[in-house]
């Protein structure tokens, strides 16, 4: 199992029946082939639909029906079409019950950076400062660290932010992290990996919560 | 009291793409729907890069890609200026920007779309949680409404709103087909002069008026878009069994 997939599974594992649940674009959008049988979970994507279902086969594939991440996706029974100022009501008036995204830094204080590099990338934010602000519950779902090693939980932000104080959890390959007044409280370790390698590949200082566990394999759904 | 039927009939729809955007000049602030290239007035745009008008000051989520949609306005250097949310798939823009070529402002994707939306109402501004914080809350006014601190935020207004619906009456009433329809509604509302060309024109009636999406009153002028190339973006097609 690839540190991409343990996190998409173990968030999968957190969804309740009759969730509403934005995936933000990239490692989010795997969550979804692993929600708990059984489990009715509905997706939104930002664009204007709620009820994503599976992407299509190539004679399924429909240019008027994409996700947010310009991907080709199908349609579940019960599904339903509005327009951008309608999808961020739902956004922005707090009847998401969970936005999962992705992120380039967050901080001690919630505070997530996920969309620029200023001088090397002009992308834009899309949607995800309005979901982070309007979202019942933010959770972050990203590799612990950067491809050269760096932390990415730093003690602040150093790029520009998305939002401040918005992230509630913060989900890697290595660990669950839960953002509190306090600070980062780490609740969570996968198999393998104790607090002490967490905190030494993290910036910011981390909490040991007194009832930390172990993940296990049925917390991957496996 | 009897009602009775207007003997002039109201007719909005134009024969062409080109006649439909023949007086749009320099300098004009146009809103485009679409998101990605999903939904995107594709004819009308192809008609306004064969008009070559130029200084324009764009409003649309994306700025289509190298080659379509709104990149071909790019390329015929159309654009002078652009509020957009995300533009990460053009490239050219990017350059553009990073050489101070382009006036670029990337704006929040639900408070773009609330900005129409209010434009369209009569809402000169709202406060918003929104950007609260960030690069995109500096110099605006904030204020702390029960709990939260929110930013206020301005309508947005355009000359011309190019859109495109799926289905299409003399009036102007339109229906949409799946997530291609986006931000067409609210920028049909927020311009002086609505465009909007659809796949399909219908007699008055056909549509379920209990389904009409945009009700005529916010289009002016429609057109039956002459072809439709429609690209899929990424196409992450299921490769057998269950995704």
């Amino acid at each position: 199992m690839t540190g991409k997939e343990r996190i998409a599974r173990r968030i999968a594992r957190e969804f309740k029946d009759g969730f509403y649940v934005n995936l933000g674009i990239g490692l989010p959008t795997m969550i979804a082939a692993y929600v708990p049988a059984g489990m009715d979970v509905m997706f939104q994507s930002e664009n204007g639909m709620l009820g994503v279902g599976p992407p299509p086969t190539e004679e399924e594939a429909d240019p008027d029906l994409i996700n947010a991440g310009k991907q080709a996706v199908t349609e579940l029974p019960g599904c339903s079409f509005f327009g951008s100022e309608e999808s961020f009501a739902m956004i922005r008036g707090g009847h998401m019950d969970m936005s999962v995204l992705g992120a380039m830094q967050v901080d001690e204080h919630g505070n997530l950076a996920n969309w620029t590099i200023p001088g090397k990338m002009v992308k834009g934010m899309g949607g995800a400062m309005d979901l982070v602000a309007g979202a019942r519950r933010v959770v972050v779902a990203m590799e612990h660290q950067t491809k050269d090693g760096a932390s990415r939980i730093l003690k602040a932000c150093t790029l520009p932010l998305t939002g401040t104080s918005v992230v509630h959890d913060i989900v890697t390959e290595l660990c669950w992290i839960r953002v509190t007044p306090e600070g980062l409280l780490l609740i969570e370790v996968a198999e393998g990996v104790d607090a002490a390698e967490v905190q030494a590949r993290t910036e910011a200082r981390l909490i040991v919560s007194p009832a930390l566990r172990t993940m296990t394999a049925a917390d991957y759904g496996l | 009291m009897l009602f009775r039927r207007a003997r002039i009939l109201m007719n909005k729809v134009v024969t062409s793409a080109d006649v439909a955007v023949a007086d749009i000049v320099s300098g004009s602030t146009i809103m485009l729907g679409g998101f990605g290239l999903c939904g995107i007035p594709e004819n009308l745009i192809a008609a306004l890069v064969r008009r070559r008008i130029t200084g324009l000051h764009t409003i649309s989520n994306n700025m289509g890609v190298d080659g379509f949609g709104m990149g071909l306005m790019l390329e015929a250097e159309m654009i002078a200026s652009h509020i957009g949310s995300y533009v990460g798939e053009n490239r050219r823009l990017e350059t553009l920007v990073l050489n101070g070529k382009l006036d670029l402002t990337l704006v929040p994707q639900g408070t773009l779309a609330e900005r129409i939306r209010a434009a369209g109402a009569g809402i000169p501004a709202f406060y918003t949680p929104t950007g609260l914080g960030t690069v995109v809350a500096e110099g605006k006014e904030t204020r702390k409404i029960g709990e939260r601190t929110y930013v206020l935020e301005q309508a947005l207004h355009a000359d011309v709103a190019l859109i495109k619906a799926w289905k299409g009456d003399r009036y102007g009433n339109l229906i949409y087909r799946k997530t291609a329809r986006n931000f067409n509604p609210a920028m049909a509302t927020a311009a002086k002069l609505t465009i909007a060309e659809v796949e399909e024109l219908v007699e008055p009636g056909e549509l379920d008026p209990d389904h009409i999406v945009t009700p005529g009153i916010f289009v002016n002028r429609i057109v039956v878009g002459e072809a439709y190339r429609k690209p899929i973006e990424s196409k992450f097609i299921q490769s057998g069994g269950a995704a």
